[in-house]
């Protein structure tokens, strides 16, 4: 038999759509469904445009869409396509998605951007209103083009990278002309997203509808209904996760202990994977109005002191790894582990503490110090312990007072009422977003998550100012690389431990978890087995 | 012609007036109680969102009052109570009323059916050994009894998820309803219902074991008394003599504890609605302390402190049915 190369080829291809068939019908997700998500906490405003934290956008997330997200493979459009910044880093110029509706039915267009950029992102958001805060005006010269205007150089790389979690526009026509503050949609978001807000019972659940009107097509959502459960006990979300009551918990929802139990049964997946984006880090914080903590050579000591790779193991389970200074190893292009280390080292401890002049009393202890532990979970309580017994090995004597969010908050960064403090300290994508602020003076008394260990130096305002401004990505790079190293000499703060969040999942849920920062996305293809 | 007032509700009425003076001063202590407490519930929803920047944090403040002095916000608050409005709580964005009524009727359901399973088991327990004191039967309740009054609640109520939600699957982990499933009739009822089997099993054994205990020493107490030889001399059979004349007399010091308990076990519902995530006061209080609530924690100890006054009136009420002997004037 003679078979032209025509033929072949279209046998060829008929092989090959029957070899993609199957392989789609293995994978085939089903439509339909509820996925029912664990949510630890209360969430009084349901506007990620207004507050900027994970809690808000876990929910929120699947009702209003930013107009870029981050993917596995980067920055990825939403309701923007295309992003780009003139010479000057003056202008950055969106273009938007064509053919977007709201849930009420009206188009989406480059005039809701510009009305929630200048007031909201601009005015009302936190962390926004400093990013923004150059932001001149937001002109729309066609309703799908949207260019920012900024008075000083705006790094285009920086814009984007906080987009995802500050880049969510609201619907002018519902906003327009009202109290934003005290605008009722702030309770009932109306968005684009794959899922339609439906109801919110306090204290008890949220449920979201599948949009059947999603700008993606007519095949997602695959999911009907998404449905968040508060349930504040830890102990008892575990139970319904194990009773099949709920689907997923995430940023360690669960205690450890169960989180580690449970990861072991087969019906379920455990893992830091889709948490990437919200890398935290466990620190130690100084209070440098305390002459003994001002030299150098006792915060030194103290970091010599710790046995990281100890309490990577006993507290975080082996989730997590050494800190490296303020920017964790999720940071990009802006990390470093080129800085200085402290191994450790407890006689390099002792000799650091002699030398600075702290010799042990008859019952071997050289100096106390009144410590507060951030009440944010689990790692900081035992993080906490662990560093009070740490310090008792090298005769630091660490006094516990421990306190709640509130007063903590208080007691550290308004009374700066304490010797040592420790929390987490949460990474947002870029170092100019959250976190340089940690280590440049001049924030006002009692602010919290500002430098309030009263650490002052000009080198570091300089490359802080420097780098936020820069607009060359490697330059920039560069001058980030130059905050670690110096983080890491002067030691303020010690940013011990880089740790993911940890979620649990039910293995019926298909697609979970697949982009860095999963549990604040949209789920347009996140389906359920039967 | 005079309007007769029965002397029942002349009574209840001067009892609740008497509470206002009260109320007033558990209401000013409360609120200062809470101002003395670090933080505001701004630092709350700041630290529940991982940071903010100092721009934000002001606003807020601002726009919550915070920003003026404790006793302008106490006397603000107070003016606006006297008007029966309760304010809005910034945890929920919703005004302090509309929660509340919300969550009302839940813990009410759990506090009534708590009560009424302790005190009718523990009253005809307790009546039953002490008909038998000292016999086995008598022992085997009175140590069960032990074990129930030791127990700690929360204890109880993980170890009853574990077997009866995560082992057997029989019962639901925790909520009030089947969430979505939007049930109605009698569906709907069967449905609360297994919801509320721990949480009322949790917060009732220890009261249950309390007025079992009670109300055998009352029993034994009530027995030994001439009226009770009188009555078995006049020939009143076994069961007569226990109702009517023993357990009514006996009786007295189980209601009046019911009265003042009715607190403790509001109290109780703090701990329980936590663990099953029962949207109910109980678990509001534990969140609003958290989160520096101010008006919700006020409108709750508003709330409770009428609901307790209530109570006790009409404590006093049922003990003057109980015992004719007893005038309340």
């Amino acid at each position: 038999m003679i078979v032209s190369k025509k033929q072949l080829s279209l046998l060829g291809g008929a092989v090959s759509v029957i070899i993609a068939t199957t392989a789609v019908q293995a994978e085939e997700p089903r439509r339909g469904g509820t996925a029912i998500i664990h949510m630890a906490s209360e969430q009084g405003v349901l506007n990620p445009a207004l507050r900027a934290s994970t809690g808000v956008y876990q929910i929120t997330g699947k009702f209003m869409e930013p107009l870029i997200d981050k993917t596995y493979d980067g920055y990825v459009g939403v309701l923007a396509t295309s992003w780009s910044s003139s010479e000057d880093g003056k202008a950055i110029t969106f273009k938007l998605r064509e053919g977007v509706k709201w849930h009420d039915g009206k188009p989406f267009t480059c005039d809701d951007v510009s009305f929630t950029a200048m007031n909201l992102w601009k005015k009302l958001l936190n962390y926004s209103t400093t990013l923004q805060a150059n932001l001149d005006a937001v002109d729309c010269t066609d309703p799908y083009t949207a260019v920012f205007r900024y008075s000083k150089p705006m790094p285009l790389e920086l814009l984007v990278a906080a987009m995802p979690d500050l880049g969510h526009p609201v619907p002018k026509h519902l906003y327009e002309g009202t109290d934003i503050l005290k605008n009722p949609y702030n309770q009932k978001p109306v968005g684009t997203g794959p899922f339609k807000f439906v109801e919110y019972e306090r204290g008890q659940y949220i449920i979201g509808e599948r949009n059947e009107d999603y700008w993606r097509g007519k095949q997602y959502p695959y999911l009907d209904r998404v449905i968040w459960r508060f349930i504040p006990d830890k102990a008892a979300a575990a139970a319904a996760i194990e009773a099949g009551e709920i689907h997923e918990s995430g940023f360690n929802g669960i205690s450890m202990e169960d989180m580690e139990r449970l990861g072991k049964d087969d019906r379920f997946d455990m893992g830091p994977k889709g948490f990437e984006n919200n890398v935290a880090h466990s620190t130690v914080e100084f209070n440098l109005r305390n002459p003994i903590l001002a030299d150098l050579r006792v915060r030194q000591a103290i970091y010599h002191g710790l046995n990281i790779d100890f309490a990577l193991k006993t507290i975080m389970r082996g989730y997590g790894k050494p800190g490296r200074g303020p920017i964790p190893s999720a940071g990009g292009i802006n990390y470093t582990d080129d800085v200085q280390t402290y191994p450790y080292d407890v006689e390099k401890a002792k000799a650091l503490l002699d030398e600075a002049g702290y010799k042990p009393d008859a019952n071997g202890i050289r100096f106390k110090l009144k410590h507060r532990p951030a009440p944010w979970g689990e790692y900081t309580q035992l993080w906490a312990e662990y560093f009070a017994q740490a310090m008792k090995q090298i005769g630091i004597s660490v006094e516990i007072v421990t306190n709640d969010a509130p007063g903590f908050l208080n007691g550290v960064y308004r009374d700066h009422d304490f010797d040592t403090a420790n929390g987490w300290h949460q990474f947002r994508a870029d170092p100019a977003v959250s976190t340089t602020v940690w280590l440049r003076s001049g924030a006002p008394v009692g602010t919290a998550w500002s430098n309030q260990f009263d650490y002052k130096s000009d080198k570091m305002d300089a490359l802080i100012d420097a780098a936020a401004g820069e607009l060359d990505p490697a330059k920039r790079a560069d001058l980030y690389h130059q905050v670690q190293k110096l983080e890491m000499t002067d030691l303020p703060v010690i940013f011990a431990i880089e740790h993911p969040f940890l979620g649990i999942t039910s293995k019926k849920l298909k697609n979970h978890h697949n982009t860095p920062r999963w549990d604040s996305s949209s789920w347009y293809d996140l389906w359920l087995e039967e | 012609m005079s309007i007769h007032i029965p002397p029942l509700l002349t009574y209840a009425l001067r009892r609740i007036l008497q509470a206002i003076p009260i109320m007033l001063l558990i209401m000013v202590g409360s609120f200062l109680l809470i101002k003395m407490a670090p933080g505001d519930t701004v630092d709350a929803l700041v630290g529940d969102m991982g940071g903010a920047d100092p721009a934000f944090v002001a606003r807020l403040r601002a726009e919550y009052g915070l920003d003026e002095s404790v006793f302008v916000q106490l006397w603000r608050y107070l003016m606006k109570l006297a008007q029966l409005d309760f304010g809005w709580s910034y945890v929920y964005e919703q005004p302090v009323l509309t929660v509340l009524m919300a969550r009302l009727g839940n813990t009410m359901l759990l506090m009534v059916a708590s009560l009424t399973v302790a005190f009718v088991f523990g009253i005809t327990l307790g009546a039953f050994a002490a008909r038998r004191a000292y016999s086995l039967t008598d022992n085997v309740i009175s140590t069960l009894g032990l074990v129930f009054y030791a127990m700690p609640s929360f204890f109880l109520s993980l170890l009853m998820i574990l077997v009866f939600s995560v082992k057997l699957g029989w019962l639901p982990v925790g909520g009030i309803r089947t969430i979505g499933a939007f049930k109605t009739g009698w569906a709907d009822v069967i449905d609360v219902a297994r919801h509320l089997v721990m949480p009322t099993a949790a917060l009732s054994l220890i009261y249950l074991a309390f007025y079992m205990r009670l109300m055998r020493t009352s029993v034994l107490e009530v027995m030994d008394l001439d009226f009770v030889r009188t009555a078995r001399a006049k020939g009143a059979g076994d069961f007569r003599l226990m109702v009517h004349h023993v357990m009514r007399n006996a009786l007295l010091p189980v209601v009046t504890l019911l009265g003042l308990q009715f607190s403790t076990v509001l109290g109780g519902s703090v701990v329980i609605e936590t663990i099953f995530s029962l949207p109910g006061l109980g678990q509001l209080a534990y969140t609003s302390v958290i989160k520096r609530d101010l008006n919700m924690l006020m409108g709750i100890v508003a709330l409770s402190s009428v609901i307790v006054v209530i109570v006790n009136v009409l404590t006093d009420l049922v003990y003057a049915w109980l015992d004719p002997r007893i005038e309340l004037k």
